[in-house]
């Protein structure tokens, strides 16, 4: 029988990341997402696979440590909350630029500023529009399930390693800090099959690899941005995922990812006991958006409501992807107050059904 | 089945972990459990709340409004719960310095005095477990031996000794929790 634990989300990732054998953890405190470091520091894994935890002397220390480990070709993770998060946009430029791969984990809080510590996903332009400087991307998974902020772990690094880039975990603080039920699996291999011939691992006899995100010529660094933007389009192409509840006999539609999508599910059932069609699409990943399943959704619905923690963010994607084809609007919370499901309802009957 | 349940009361009156020893119990009965704390600076002597849900189903929100059962165990949350019982749904709550007591009509309402019992046990420490006890008279919906289970989950084994008295304290919720009519 599979092991079962109930563990807060913070907590899950934690072990999730150990499990998946990662090498290295650099982090610094911030909540809602303390556990994670907390929770490292007294599993101790240094003990049970030889993975280092160390705990940095800020944000911006952290993604740089994370930065000089993935050159070597290890697995490592760092994790933080939004104002932390901002901090390391640099340093995430440079990992993006030099072709590092790691998995970034941002529980995210209320903002702009230090803000709140209450839950929030007013981080999503940052996170799949740029944040830091340059043609980049960022693969972004949002868990809803705090089983998938465990399994989330292990997918991340996969996928780092696939396409050597920088892969981020965007929940916020309510997966961060609820506990559920956690089917734990075995314990991964810490030294596997990745190819790290690009990494510096000691010279040998092969030629020298060299990490950088700088290239003064501009020609060649046209041809790195061309490389870039090739992946980026493979990533697109092969990574969309996505999860449907209900669409098929659907009138109206509600896009949610997070743990706004939990609390939209809640709504939908309470909007089917009243006799509203209402399905539910949740994106998983942030970016690659999944713009083809939404353009064909719409297509069959009379209106989308959006319901994100934030003044309206993903609802760009959404309009681009459904073409403004049918009515879309957006319900959200801010500042770290969480919608419930009988806002969301009566959010959809006032802007969609009766307007 | 499913229970929706909002426990609330005073920092450091074991509301937190009320929660997650009933959110244990549910797993050692293969069922689907949420925790989901009003998280933040309101620690010992603060206000602290607590969403639990048990579900036979997937959970889908675990932030909710309206709840079957409310255990409310100060003013501030009285004021703030009373009206969050879905019709037909339970209040427990417990006397100690409660002014406004309940009044609605259309949800059972039952009194646990669980922190005098607990100081007449001479352990205000197994408040929550009289409380809870006192509860699940009313909601058997998890077995004694899985919150026994569960406790024992939850609890660092170096606590282990206390099991017997947090047993004892959860029987004797069930003794002296009262239907208020």
């Amino acid at each position: 029988m599979k092991e079962l634990r109930l563990m807060k989300g913070n907590e899950a990732i934690a072990e999730g990341a150990i499990r998946a054998g990662a090498d290295a953890y650099f982090g610094y405190p911030i909540t809602p997402q303390s556990e994670v470091m907390e929770y490292l520091m007294m599993e101790k894994p240094h003990e049970r696979t030889g993975m280092v935890i160390l705990q940095a002397e800020s944000e911006v220390a952290s993604i740089n440590m994370l930065y000089g480990a993935a050159g070597t070709g290890k697995r490592v993770m760092t994790s933080s909350s939004s104002p932390g998060i901002s901090l390391m946009q640099e340093g995430i430029s440079y990992m993006a630029g030099a072709e590092l791969p790691c998995v970034l984990v941002n529980v995210v809080r209320g903002g702009p500023g230090l803000g709140t510590i209450q839950p929030s996903q007013s981080d999503y332009f940052q996170t799949t529009k740029g944040g830091g400087h340059g043609d980049y991307r960022l693969l972004t998974l949002a868990p809803a399930y705090v089983q998938e902020m465990y399994d989330f772990a292990a997918l991340g690094f996969e996928l780092a390693f696939k396409y050597r880039t920088p892969v981020m975990i965007q929940a916020d603080g309510l997966i961060g800090q609820m506990m559920e039920k956690v089917e734990i699996g075995d314990q991964a291999a810490r030294f596997t099959e990745f190819d790290q011939s690009w990494a510096t691992t000691g010279k040998k006899g092969r030629e020298r690899n060299i990490i950088t995100s700088l290239d003064l010529d501009p020609a060649r660094q046209e041809q790195h941005n061309i490389h870039l933007q090739a992946k980026y389009a493979d990533i697109v192409k092969a990574e969309v995922r996505f999860e449907e509840i209900q669409t098929e006999d659907a009138e109206y539609l509600f896009v949610a990812y997070g743990s706004s999508a939990r609390i939209s599910q809640k709504a939908m059932q309470l909007a089917r006991a009243k006799g509203i069609k209402v399905g539910l699409f949740r994106p998983i990943t942030l970016w690659p958006f999944p713009t083809e399943q939404i353009d064909a959704i719409s297509k069959r619905v009379k209106g989308i409501l959006t319901v994100e923690q934030s003044a309206g963010q993903m609802i760009e994607d959404v309009k681009l992807a459904s073409q403004c084809r049918v009515q879309v609007e957006h319900f959200g919370r801010m500042g770290g107050m969480v919608p419930s499901p009988e806002e969301v309802l009566e959010a959809l009957e006032q802007k969609l059904i009766g307007g | 089945m499913t229970e929706e349940i909002i426990i609330a009361g005073f920092g450091g009156q074991g509301v937190l972990s009320m929660g997650k020893i009933l959110a244990y119990s549910g797993i050692m009965q293969d069922q689907e459990v949420s925790w989901f704390p009003a998280y933040g600076p309101e620690m010992r002597g603060g206000t602290a709340n607590v969403t639990v849900i048990l579900s036979d189903q997937k959970i889908s929100s675990p932030v909710l409004r309206v709840y079957d059962t409310a255990i409310i165990l100060n003013q501030q949350s009285m004021d703030k719960f009373e009206e969050s019982v879905k019709p037909g749904g339970l209040l427990v709550y417990d006397g100690n310095g409660i002014k406004n007591h309940p009044a609605r009509k259309d949800i059972t309402i039952c009194r646990v005095d669980a922190y005098a019992e607990a100081v007449k046990m001479g352990n205000t420490k197994i408040f929550n477990m009289i409380v809870l006890g006192g509860y699940l008279k009313m909601k058997p919906i998890v077995k004694l031996e899985n919150v026994m289970a569960g406790l024992k989950k939850s609890l660092p084994e170096r606590y282990h000794n206390l099991l017997p008295a947090n047993k004892e304290a959860i029987m004797k919720g069930q003794e002296v929790i009262t239907v208020v009519e």
